[in-house]
């Protein structure tokens, strides 16, 4: 048997690195990846939860936000498509059009 | 051995995978001499015919020249997805194999009873299907890792073709799920026992004949296999996804489709088919004798076709595995075995007829052309399904839930 | 060592060496593959809880729809590498040794309020069947769930429009 502690420290541990990469990556798609690392990893903290004191709800939860991850991914691809049409380059620091 | 006493499930599983993987590497093998000689007769002429009697050696000279052809590798690759992409292929194509049981009974190996399956789990079918969509990066990582044209646009459309069709695929599923209320293949083939007016067997290809046309259509096109193979046909884009992989790796793409097939062909006939379930009536038990007759049938055979074929390597081996397969069906004649070998007979029964229907449709249709492949996917496929699937389940309610 | 404590600590390595491969990574495609190695672990993570379906449904849905989208854009888009510019000095050394303290702290205390509940479990991990997911998010859940649906169908058609070639 694992305590649950442990599954809620591993997922503490994956979002710290969702955002590091969200922080410190500069390719649009990448900064993608990282938060759907977050999203996954507030996922895992669900599912324990959700086990550990024998109620659904947690893993209806999980998944809801994998379904709206998917909405989510699809719109936010077509935006990454279109700024990378515009911007010629799929560079974070190249979207900066509204700089004073 | 006491290793083996205190972990027995782990080493009965190891003993199942190895003789399930032996098994399924030789029926790739021999598939692939199947589907040549069966295409060559279609197309008037005799196929492979030397190698062995009846070419049945020519998978074995097949795999050594495999084996010893020079590896190239593009130079511009990109090494780690490069070398990652066929294994990933056949990987999972061989994994789905663990999933899938081939009859009810169950024996006791080295003290352990256990069932007829590698893995048994009351989600079989969407594990199955979870693994198998993860095989698309094995085509998609193919055909960007090479850096060249053809095989990047044959990459990505034969997987943006195995995503469309993915969808109609499971959506014709759901319908026997609805009429056998559980995702365990047991269940499902459970449901499919009994039978109507005392005759006509209760398989689900029956109340799902749509579910079934569906699904299969979706199969070839999901394996990639003639009318839908044009992302990977040799007159189109040169080879497509594989087109920059030789030996070993281009071998294993090429087991991973067959694979691939095999999986889907034993899917459809647990789903559909009835899987291990006898077509006959169970009061007529001379069906029991049957395996041990084709075996004895097929030994004499092989005997007979090594004492007479012209090459020293056949007439070694034939005779050999003649004997082997008269003893086995000599074993199977005992009561005891006959009976739990009788499920698994049915069961691969029913897969060479589908594995025979697919090689058909490849020596006999043309191919589809991409835009047709896919608005043919989009516009009619995923509306039949969905059709079936709002029939089915109007049906199931007005009936009554069922299981 | 039970089973399940090895298999923890595998797929838990597995999805901490899958993170650090997606920061790590030149390359966009190999954090995608690294990202899909994250997924996978997960699911057997989530098998190992007893959320059976859910594990099922993350790998179809996240690792074998999501992720393929991700790749497929990649690849359209030709990523090309990724530019490698320095953390700045305040991160690496005020950073990380935070990061670290404060992970280390998060652990003492998660340890201390959960450590005597799991070794008294009584019951044994019960297996969340997919029935009884399935009575709840149809009976209690309808809402959310005709409203994710809905969701999904403005996505898709959102998607079509943005990636739409300008008629010229």
């Amino acid at each position: 048997m694992v305590p649950i502690s442990y599954y809620v420290i591993l997922s503490a541990v994956l979002f710290g690195l969702g955002v590091v990469g969200f922080v410190f990556k500069r390719n649009i798609i990448t900064i993608f990846m990282a938060i759907e690392l977050m999203l996954n990893a507030v996922n895992l903290a669900f599912v324990a939860f959700g086990t550990e004191f024998n109620q659904l709800d947690g893993l209806v939860f999980v998944f809801f936000v994998i379904v709206v991850a998917a909405a989510e991914v699809a719109v936010g691809l077509g935006i990454v498509i279109v700024v990378a049409r515009n911007r010629k380059s799929l560079n974070v620091e190249d979207v900066n059009l509204l700089k004073f | 051995m006491e290793f083996v006493s205190q972990h027995p499930i782990l080493v009965v599983s190891v003993i199942k995978i190895a003789i399930a993987l032996f098994v399924v590497m030789t029926a790739l093998a021999y598939l692939t001499w199947f589907e040549r000689k069966v295409v060559a007769r279609i197309q008037s002429r005799w196929g492979p015919y030397w190698v062995g009697p009846h070419g049945l050696l020519q998978p074995l000279a097949d795999g050594i020249k495999f084996l010893f052809k020079e590896d190239v590798v593009p130079p511009t690759a990109d090494r780690i997805t490069y070398v990652l992409a066929p294994f990933l292929a056949l990987a999972l194509a061989l994994t789905t194999l663990a999933l899938i049981p081939i009859g009810p009974a169950t024996i006791s190996v080295l003290g352990q009873k256990t069932q007829l399956v590698i893995a048994h789990s009351n989600i079989a079918l969407i594990l199955l299907f979870a693994i198998s969509s993860l095989g698309i990066y094995g085509v998609a990582l193919a055909g960007w890792s090479s850096n060249s044209k053809y095989p990047l646009m044959g990459g990505l459309r034969s997987s943006a073709q195995m995503v469309s069709y993915e969808v109609s695929l499971t959506l014709s599923v759901v319908g026997v799920l609805l009429l056998a209320g559980s995702f365990d293949f047991y269940d499902i083939v459970g449901s499919q026992s009994g039978r109507w007016f005392h005759f006509i067997p209760k398989w689900q290809i029956i109340p799902q004949f749509f579910g079934f046309l569906c699904y299969l259509t979706a199969a070839i096109a999901e394996t990639n296999r003639i009318p839908f193979d044009l992302p990977e046909a040799e007159t189109e884009l040169v080879a497509g996804f594989h087109t920059e992989y030789s030996s070993f790796k281009f071998a294993m793409f090429f087991m991973a489709e067959y694979a691939n097939m095999i999986t889907v062909s034993c899917l459809a006939t647990l789903l559909f088919l009835g899987g291990w379930l006898s077509p006959f009536p169970d009061t007529w038990s001379w069906q029991l004798y049957l395996p041990a007759v084709g075996l004895i049938l097929g030994g004499l055979a092989m005997i007979a076709g090594g004492i007479t074929s012209g090459q020293l390597t056949a007439k070694l081996v034939f005779p050999v595995l003649g004997l082997f397969c008269l003893a086995v069906g000599g074993l199977c004649a005992i009561h005891g075995v006959a009976v739990v070998v009788q499920g698994p007979f049915w069961f691969i029964g029913k897969v060479f007829l589908l594995l025979f229907f697919y090689v058909w449709m490849r020596g006999t249709l043309p191919r589809f052309r991409y835009d047709q492949l896919m608005s043919f996917g989009w516009k009619f496929l995923l509306p039949v399904s969905l059709a079936n699937l709002v029939i089915t389940s109007i049906v199931v309610m007005f009936l009554g839930a069922r299981g | 060592m039970s089973i399940a404590m090895a298999l923890f600590i595998v797929c838990g390595a597995l999805t901490i060496f899958g993170a650090v491969g997606l920061i790590l990574a030149k390359e966009p495609v190999h954090s995608a593959l690294s990202l899909i190695l994250v997924m996978v672990a997960l699911a057997v993570l989530y098998l190992l809880l007893g959320a059976e379906f859910i594990a099922a449904i993350q790998i179809l849905v996240y690792a074998g729809a999501i992720m393929v989208l991700f790749v497929f854009v990649i690849m359209l888009l030709n990523a090309g590498e990724e530019v490698r510019t320095n953390l700045s000095r305040l991160a690496r050394w005020v950073g990380l040794p935070l990061g670290v303290f404060f992970l280390a702290e998060m652990g003492y205390l998660l340890f201390h309020e959960y450590a005597g509940r799991a070794a008294g479990a009584a019951n044994a991990p019960v297996v969340a069947s997919t029935t009884d997911l399935s009575m709840k998010l149809f009976t209690e859940f309808v809402l959310p769930f005709e409203l994710t649906s809905i969701l999904i169908l403005i996505a898709v058609l959102g998607a079509m429009v943005l990636a739409r070639k300008e008629p010229q």
